[in-house]
C-alpha cells in the first residue's frame, strides 16, 4: 500500500506565541517548532498499516525551509521518502491553500491512502484534510479513531460527540483525518536517525497560493470571568485558596 | 441572503442549529438586514423543519432525499452544491460540530469559497463583517477577513451564540420542501450505526468533587501526588484528552467534548489549559480552581479562584494544608 502522510511543522506549545507589528501573524521567528501532534498520530498510523500491509509510507508537507526539520523526524521514525512543498506563504495559509498545495504535489503519486491529523495546533482551521480529498477525488472520512483495511476495502472508527462512535466503510483509494490518541507513538531510534540522513526528499516549488481568509487583527482574549487570583508563595497559596474553598465556596468540608 | 444549515439526527435538532440561527440573526443585522433562510437536510425532516420555522426567518428549507440518511459527507455535499447554487447566499452557517468538520471543508472547496471555521464572535473590519477565532491553542485571538467571491462559509463554536437569543418569529416562517438532487450511487462513504464502548466503570458525573490532571503533570511517575490530593479532598480523579491518550489514565476518565460532562460542586485543574474541547466538559462546575503556571492559559477563564504557580510545588503545599486538618 502506498500511504502518505501530511504533516504540518507547527510552534512549539510552551511558545508564548506573541503578535507582530501588524497584528496579522506571530512573531515566529522567535519560535521553536515541533510536529502537529494529530499529525504525529497519522504518521503512526501509517508506519503500522505498512508493517500490517507492506508498501511504503511517504511524509508530504507544506511550509517554509524551516519544516524540514519535522520531515527529518518522521523518516527517522520510519517514513521512507518525504515530498516538501516549499514556500513561505505556506506558513501562515489556510486550509485551501495548503490544500491546494498538497494536493498540486501529491496528485500524480496515486496514493492509496492518505492520512493527515484531524487539525492543527496553529490556526486550527481542521480543513486540510477534507478539502484534499475533493481536490484528489477520494472518499474521505474525519476523526479516526482506528483503520482496518480489509480486501483492498477501509472500515474506519469514526469518534463522534460525547464517547459516540461510527463504523464507516469506503472504497480506497481514500483520505482520513486522524485523532489523537488512535495508537501509542514511538520515538525515533539512533538508527532511525542515521537511516534518515539517506531517504530523499523531494523538494517542490508551490504555485502561486491564495488563501481564501485573512486575518485583520491578533490579539490576546478578553476576560470575561471574574477569577480571583491567589498569590503569595506556594504555602501562602495553599493556605489561602483552602480556606477559600471551605469559608467562601463551601466546596469542602 | 445568509442560509443556516440546521442539524437533525433521528429528527431530533441539535441544540447548535439555533445558536446559528442567533449568530445569523446578528450578522444580518450588521448587513442591513439580509434575509435569513434555514434549510434542514435529510430523509424526512418536516418535523425538524416546522421546529425551526419558529425563528424570525424568511423561510426554512426542508431538503430531502432517502440517500440523505444516515448521513454522509459525500451525500451532503452532493444536495448542498446544487442548493447553494440556485439559493446564491452571501454566508452560509453552521454549527462546528463533528458532521460540520466532516463537509463542510468538503462543500468549501467543491465551490471554491472561503470557509471560516470555529467562529466564537463577530467583529469588524474594512467596513465589512469580520469573524473572530481563536488561535494558538486559545492563546489568541484572530479577526478574519473572507477572501474573494461569495458565498463565505463559517462554522460557529458551541456555545459561542447563545441559542436562546435567537429571534422568534410572531407567525411561523414559510417550509418549503425540496427534493434534493442527488445521485445515491455518488456515495462511497457506508456508515453503520452509531455506538458507545462497553459500560464505563467510573461515572464521573456523579462525583461531588474532581481534580483533574492535564499535561503540566509531565510524566505517570508523577499521578501519585494528584491521587493524593484528591483523596484528601474526596474527589475522583480525571484528565485531559492528552493524559488519557497517552495511557496514563483510562478514556474513561477524560473530561470533555470527546469524554464525560462532569458538574461536580469542586473541580480543581491542575496543568490544565482549558481548550475549549476540555471547557465544555467541565465548566458548567460549581467552583472552579486552575492551577497553572501560565497566567495566560485559557483555564483562568472559566476558573473562580486561579493560582500561578509551579503545580509540582502548589500540589504538596495543599496536601500539608489539608493534612493539617
Ligand atoms: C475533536 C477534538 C476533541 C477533543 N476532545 C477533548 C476532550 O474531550 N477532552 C480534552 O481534555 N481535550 C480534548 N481535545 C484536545 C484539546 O484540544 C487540547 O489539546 C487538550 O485539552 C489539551 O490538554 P492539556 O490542557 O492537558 O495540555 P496542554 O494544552 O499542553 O496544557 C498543559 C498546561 O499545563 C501547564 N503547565 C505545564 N507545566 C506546568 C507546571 N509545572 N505547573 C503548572 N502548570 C503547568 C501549561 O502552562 C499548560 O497550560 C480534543 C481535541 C479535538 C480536536
Amino acid at each position: 500500500m502506498k500511504i502518505a502522510v501530511c504533516l504540518k511543522q507547527v510552534p512549539s506549545r510552551d511558545w508564548q506565541p506573541r503578535v507582530n507589528e501588524a497584528r496579522t501573524w506571530v512573531r515566529d521567528a522567535e519560535a521553536t517548532f515541533e510536529m502537529n501532534e494529530p499529525d504525529a498520530y497519522a504518521l503512526e498510523e501509517g508506519l503500522r498499516l505498512k508493517e500490517r500491509h507492506g508498501g511504503e509510507v511517504v511524509v508530504c508537507s507544506a511550509g517554509p525551509a524551516r519544516v524540514s526539520q519535522v520531515v527529518r523526524e518522521a523518516l527517522a521514525r520510519g517514513a521512507d521518502r518525504a515530498i516538501h512543498v516549499e514556500s513561505d506563504a505556506l506558513a501562515a495559509a489556510d486550509g485551501a491553500a495548503v490544500a491546494g498545495a498538497l494536493a498540486d504535489a501529491m496528485g500524480g503519486e496515486a496514493f492509496d491512502l492518505v492520512l493527515t491529523g484531524l487539525q492543527s495546533d496553529d490556526q486550527g482551521l481542521a480543513q486540510v484534510g477534507v478539502a484534499l480529498a475533493e481536490r484528489l477525488g477520494m472518499p474521505h472520512a474525519t476523526i479516526i479513531m482506528e483503520v482496518k483495511v480489509e480486501d483492498g476495502a477501509l472500515r474506519v472508527k469514526r469518534e463522534l460527540e460525547g464517547g459516540w462512535f461510527q463504523w464507516v466503510a469506503m472504497p480506497l483509494p481514500a483520505v482520513l483525518t486522524i485523532q489523537s490518541g488512535i495508537n501509542q507513538l514511538r520515538y525515533a531510534t539512533l538508527k532511525g536517525i542515521m537511516a534518515a540522513k539517506k531517504k530523499e526528499i523531494r523538494k517542490v516549488e508551490a504555485a502561486a497560493c491564495a488563501s481564501r481568509q485573512r486575518i485583520v487583527n491578533l490579539y490576546a482574549p478578553q476576560k470575561t470571568k471574574q477569577t480571583t487570583m491567589i498569590g503569595g508563595s506556594a504555602a501562602e497559596a495553599a493556605a489561602e485558596l483552602v480556606k477559600r474553598l471551605r469559608d467562601e465556596a463551601r466546596a469542602i468540608d | 441572503m445568509i442560509l443556516v444549515i440546521a442539524e437533525q439526527r433521528d429528527g431530533q435538532l441539535n441544540k447548535a442549529s439555533w445558536e446559528v440561527v442567533t449568530a445569523a440573526q446578528r450578522l444580518s443585522a450588521r448587513i442591513g438586514g439580509a434575509p435569513v433562510k434555514v434549510a434542514v437536510l435529510g430523509a424526512a425532516v418536516t418535523a425538524a423543519a416546522g421546529e425551526m420555522a419558529g425563528a424570525a426567518v424568511a423561510e426554512v428549507l426542508a431538503v430531502e432525499h432517502p440517500a440523505l440518511e444516515p448521513y454522509t459527507a459525500d451525500g451532503f455535499v452532493g444536495a448542498l452544491e446544487p442548493l447553494v447554487a440556485s439559493q446564491a447566499p452571501d454566508y452560509v452557517i453552521v454549527a462546528h460540530t463533528y458532521q460540520a468538520r466532516d463537509f463542510v471543508p468538503k462543500l468549501a472547496a467543491r465551490i471554491d469559497a472561503a470557509l471560516i471555521t470555529d467562529v466564537v464572535g463577530l467583529a469588524e473590519a474594512e467596513g465589512r463583517p469580520a469573524f473572530t477565532r481563536l488561535v494558538f491553542q486559545g492563546k489568541l485571538a484572530a479577526d478574519v477577513l473572507p477572501e474573494g467571491k461569495p458565498p463565505c462559509l463559517v462554522t460557529c463554536q458551541a456555545g459561542a451564540f447563545p441559542a436562546d437569543a435567537a429571534a422568534r418569529g410572531a407567525a411561523p416562517a414559510p417550509v418549503t420542501t425540496v427534493a434534493a438532487t442527488l445521485d445515491p450511487a455518488s456515495i462511497r462513504q457506508k456508515p453503520e450505526a452509531p455506538f458507545r464502548e462497553a459500560r464505563q466503570a467510573v461515572d464521573l458525573s456523579q462525583a461531588a468533587r474532581i481534580v483533574a490532571v492535564g499535561r503540566g503533570i509531565r510524566e505517570q511517575d508523577k499521578l501519585p501526588m494528584a491521587e493524593e490530593l484528591a483523596k484528601l479532598l474526596g474527589a475522583e480523579l480525571a484528565a485531559s484528552r492528552p493524559i488519557c491518550d497517552a495511557g496514563w489514565l483510562p478514556p474513561e476518565r477524560q473530561v470533555g467534548s470527546s469524554g464525560q460532562t462532569v458538574a461536580p460542586k469542586l473541580y480543581l485543574a491542575l496543568g490544565v489549559s482549558g481548550a475549549i474541547q476540555h471547557a465544555v466538559g467541565m465548566k458548567a462546575s460549581k467552583t472552579i480552581v486552575a492551577i497553572n503556571k501560565d497566567a495566560e492559559a485559557p483555564i483562568f477563564e472559566v476558573a473562580d479562584y486561579g493560582i500561578v504557580g509551579d503545580l509540582f510545588e502548589v500540589v504538596p503545599a495543599l496536601i500539608k494544608e489539608l493534612q493539617k486538618s
